[in-house]
């Protein structure tokens, strides 16, 4: 099956998930919700895409689309060598979707990213703890509405004072 | 005079115990580098031929805080990377300096982001910092000799106050 026929029977399958499919530089880009999909990437992964090449998120806040967020998928095809990028569009309410990990391994580490920097959850994810940020960091980074110099973060740790030595001297 | 009297006066030399201290500590300093970027591949390049800091007794890194006195903060130090800098620093025993090397170390440099420490002496006591980005290693040198000046004007009764805080 080729690229253009896949897409179709996705389009087919799941007309309700599927918002809108785009091309970029000679690549397909399918926009879905983010209730489908987990069956639409079962599906890619069906029918070939057999890598996920990356998995990562951006935040619409001002650049507009269907919805706040959206976490895109970048399958490839070592078969017949295609590459296809989905998007899945949740809103900030409820910013959760279904693990991949399942379908590819490498979506573990990808998906606790997201999660750490963009607050989004996936369910049914083996260990969805923060993987970069410490575990006590409050807040997601990557958001838009994230001041850029942090909140109370690089300056909240103790001050050590100098040790016997010098403590009386003026400086 | 006699020839034993004048064996004592060309063999023998009278100081007092502090100069003597800091005589041996100021030429022995023994540093530990927390190098956590580019800066700690150029503090290489001041352990190497050209600057070689074994000319002033500091050629023995340790990576273990617990063998040295001089601590050079060579990089810019994260959220995540200050709790163990902080660390490291109380492990080292006193008498014990920091050299903070380069923009990022002494302020956070270009990363004004959230999980970079805008400079490390808001949380540890510097007592050099090196500009530069990364800093030239005779830049480097030049602050081993600053140290190696502040090792010098130390008193001993400093230390007799152990117990004071």
């Amino acid at each position: 099956m080729s690229l253009k026929e896949t897409i179709a029977s996705v389009k087919e399958s799941f007309s309700e998930a599927v918002l809108d499919v785009t091309e970029c530089s000679g690549e397909q880009i399918v926009h879905v919700k983010g209730d489908g999909v987990f069956s639409i990437l079962q599906l890619f992964k069906d029918e070939g895409f057999d890598f996920l090449a990356d998995l990562t998120a951006v935040d619409n806040m001002n650049l507009g689309g269907f919805e706040r967020f959206a976490v895109v998928y970048h399958l490839l095809s070592h078969k017949f060598l295609m590459r296809v990028t989905v998007k899945a569009y949740i809103n900030e309410k409820n910013p959760i979707l279904p693990s991949v990990e399942s379908l590819w391994k490498t979506a573990d580490w990808q998906e606790r990213e997201v999660y750490d920097l963009f607050g989004i959850s996936f369910e049914n994810h083996p260990d969805l703890t923060r993987i970069m940020n410490p575990e006590a960091f409050d807040g997601h980074p990557l958001r838009k509405d994230y001041p850029r110099k942090g909140r109370t973060e690089r300056i909240d740790f103790p001050q050590v004072m100098r040790g016997i030595k010098k403590e009386n001297k003026t400086e | 005079m006699s020839s034993s009297q004048d064996d004592i006066k060309s063999n023998i030399l009278t100081t007092t115990i502090e100069s003597a201290v800091n005589w041996g500590r100021k030429n022995s300093l023994w540093p530990m580098p927390f190098g956590t970027a580019c800066c700690g591949i150029e503090f290489m390049a001041v352990l190497a031929a050209r600057t070689d800091i074994a000319r002033f007794g500091a050629e023995a890194i340790r990576f273990s805080p617990r063998q040295s006195d001089l601590l050079i903060v060579a990089g810019r130090i994260s959220l995540k990377m200050m709790p163990v800098l902080i660390r490291i620093y109380e492990q080292m025993p006193e008498p014990k300096w920091v050299v903070s090397m380069g923009a990022c170390a002494s302020t956070g440099g270009v990363f004004d982001t959230y999980s970079v420490i805008q400079g490390v002496d808001q949380f540890i006591p510097v007592d050099v910092y090196v500009p530069g980005c990364p800093p030239r290693p005779e830049g480097v040198v030049e602050s081993l000799l600053k140290i190696q000046e502040l090792v010098d004007t130390d008193k001993l009764s400093d230390y007799e106050l152990s117990n004071s805080k």
